[in-house]
């Protein structure tokens, strides 16, 4: 069992940021999230693009915005739980939280903090009537174990970076590659474009463009798929797996199922003061929450994580007064044993 | 005056004509998501930056779009149920020309 202070669902932007603002307050956090890696939307969807809203920064890419908020809490020591769904969440007798993942990960906290964004990344999955039939019977949607893929014959479907990425990957580990695209251009990176048409050209990838897989064949395992190439071209390829990689897309998924008020696809909060929900001891924040006059922006997620600390730390120490002190009067006390303060003043005569 | 009228077919296959201005920078993603035409979450995903394929919809009439810019073409490539009157609701903004304009919202995957 995972035992914290603040229990954080999301490793977005609004999420990490909580931990330094619960981390003035001493308050220790942990964060789930459904993807591999932090940073939410800003790390899965648009990495590279630049956003110009963030106070006091004219211009950062999200991916670097991720890094940034990183570097800011490292000191208060998050714990993650990545690559995992919140799934379940039942409230004790004493009033705190245990939120269970899809793979059965225990994490018991007096406050819980969704900071969800749009819900948890799911694989969105190409319209194949029967693909439903051969889920962990040879087709993934997402790649976990690339080892089982070893000496198999693979085929990939997709144009951007993963499909590309792995397609490199795994054509040291199959004994076969086979990447499908609906076109002959790629939106992935550069150099994996020119990675790939290396590979192409050496033979140890197999290019099928413009086309798109249409059927799966096999009784209780993936045996083939059926292509089809320039639009009219039936191509039948025996295959071990189909691997399509269309990229992920956001579902509000389990949470939905907790009890909360959920309006238009987000959870109803009091904006008034602390951005709890209907159940006491657990808020929302950021994107995935709902108020009049609610803006989906980075920067009230941070104004609504850091309001929720406050009252998160009431929750947890109700007999103590809590007055708040700003970083350069009080410095930042990582957990870690690190101080950072201001410099004191440096008192020199002038002869 | 600088309201343009357009029919906008949901995805449970129901018919609505809409106000939408041209003098606010506005595209079609922003008009759905303005009238409540598809629940938040499933439409404009990324905001708006041809990077998801949930505002996808499909061009019943014969006005004369934006060219498609390769990120909008890319994205497409990659989209599901997608046809040849296929475009990106977001990589559409709002003009004067478009009065008129007919679309269907494609469905959600």
């Amino acid at each position: 069992m995972i035992k914290t202070d603040i229990l954080i669902i999301g490793a977005g932007p609004t999420g990490l940021f909580t931990v330094f603002e619960a981390g003035l307050l001493k308050l220790k956090c942990h964060l789930i999230d459904a993807l591999p890696q932090p940073g939410g939307q800003c790390s899965e969807i648009y990495p590279k693009k630049p956003i110009y809203d963030i106070p006091a920064y004219p211009e950062i890419l999200a991916g670097d915005l991720t890094d940034k908020l990183l570097e800011q809490i490292k000191s208060f020591e998050p714990g993650f739980t990545l690559g995992e769904r919140a799934d379940t969440i039942d409230k004790l007798d004493d009033g705190t939280f245990i939120v269970t993942t899809n793979k059965g990960t225990k994490h018991h906290a007096p406050v819980v903090a969704i900071a969800g964004g749009l819900g948890s990344f799911e694989p969105r999955k190409p319209p194949i009537s029967n693909i439903i039939n051969f889920e962990d019977r040879g087709v993934e949607y997402i790649i976990r174990d690339p080892e089982i893929y070893r000496n198999k014959k693979v085929v990939i479907a997709g144009g951007g970076d993963s499909a590309l990425d792995w397609s490199i990957f795994l054509a040291d580990v199959a004994s076969e590659v086979t990447l499908v695209h609906r076109r002959n251009e790629f939106r992935g990176a550069l150099d994996s474009v020119e990675k790939v048409q290396e590979l192409k050209n050496q033979g140890k990838i197999n290019l099928i463009t413009p086309a798109e897989v249409k059927e799966i064949q096999g009784e209780n395992h993936i045996t083939g798929v059926n292509i089809i190439k320039d639009g009219d071209k039936k191509i039948t390829l025996e295959t071990d797996h189909f691997i399509p990689l269309f990229g992920l897309s956001p579902k509000l998924g389990p949470i939905a199922k907790w009890g909360l008020e959920i309006e238009k696809n987000a959870i109803k909060v009091n904006n008034a003061l602390d951005y709890q929900t209907n159940i006491p001891g657990i808020y929302a924040i950021g994107d995935v929450n709902t108020y009049p006059g609610k803006l989906k922006l980075i920067l009230c997620g941070f104004h609504e994580a850091t309001l929720m600390c406050q009252s998160a730390y009431q929750r947890i120490h109700p007999d103590k007064k809590y007055v708040m002190k700003y970083t350069t009067v009080g410095g930042v006390e990582g957990f870690d044993g690190t101080k950072k303060e201001a410099p004191k003043a440096v008192v020199k005569k002038i002869e | 005056m600088s309201d343009i009228t357009i029919t906008i077919t949901d995805r449970e296959s129901v018919t609505h004509q809409v106000k939408a201005p041209t003098d606010m920078a506005m595209n079609l993603m922003e008009v759905v998501r303005s009238y409540g035409l598809a629940p938040e979450g499933t439409i404009g995903v990324c905001g708006g930056m041809a990077m998801c394929a949930s505002c996808q919809c499909y061009i019943k009439s014969d006005h004369k779009l934006p060219e498609m810019s390769a990120d909008e073409d890319l994205m497409l490539a990659e989209a599901f149920y997608v046809e040849e009157n296929s475009r990106l609701g977001c990589q559409i903004p709002i003009t004067p020309e478009l009065n008129g304009l007919e679309v269907e919202l494609a469905p959600e995957s």
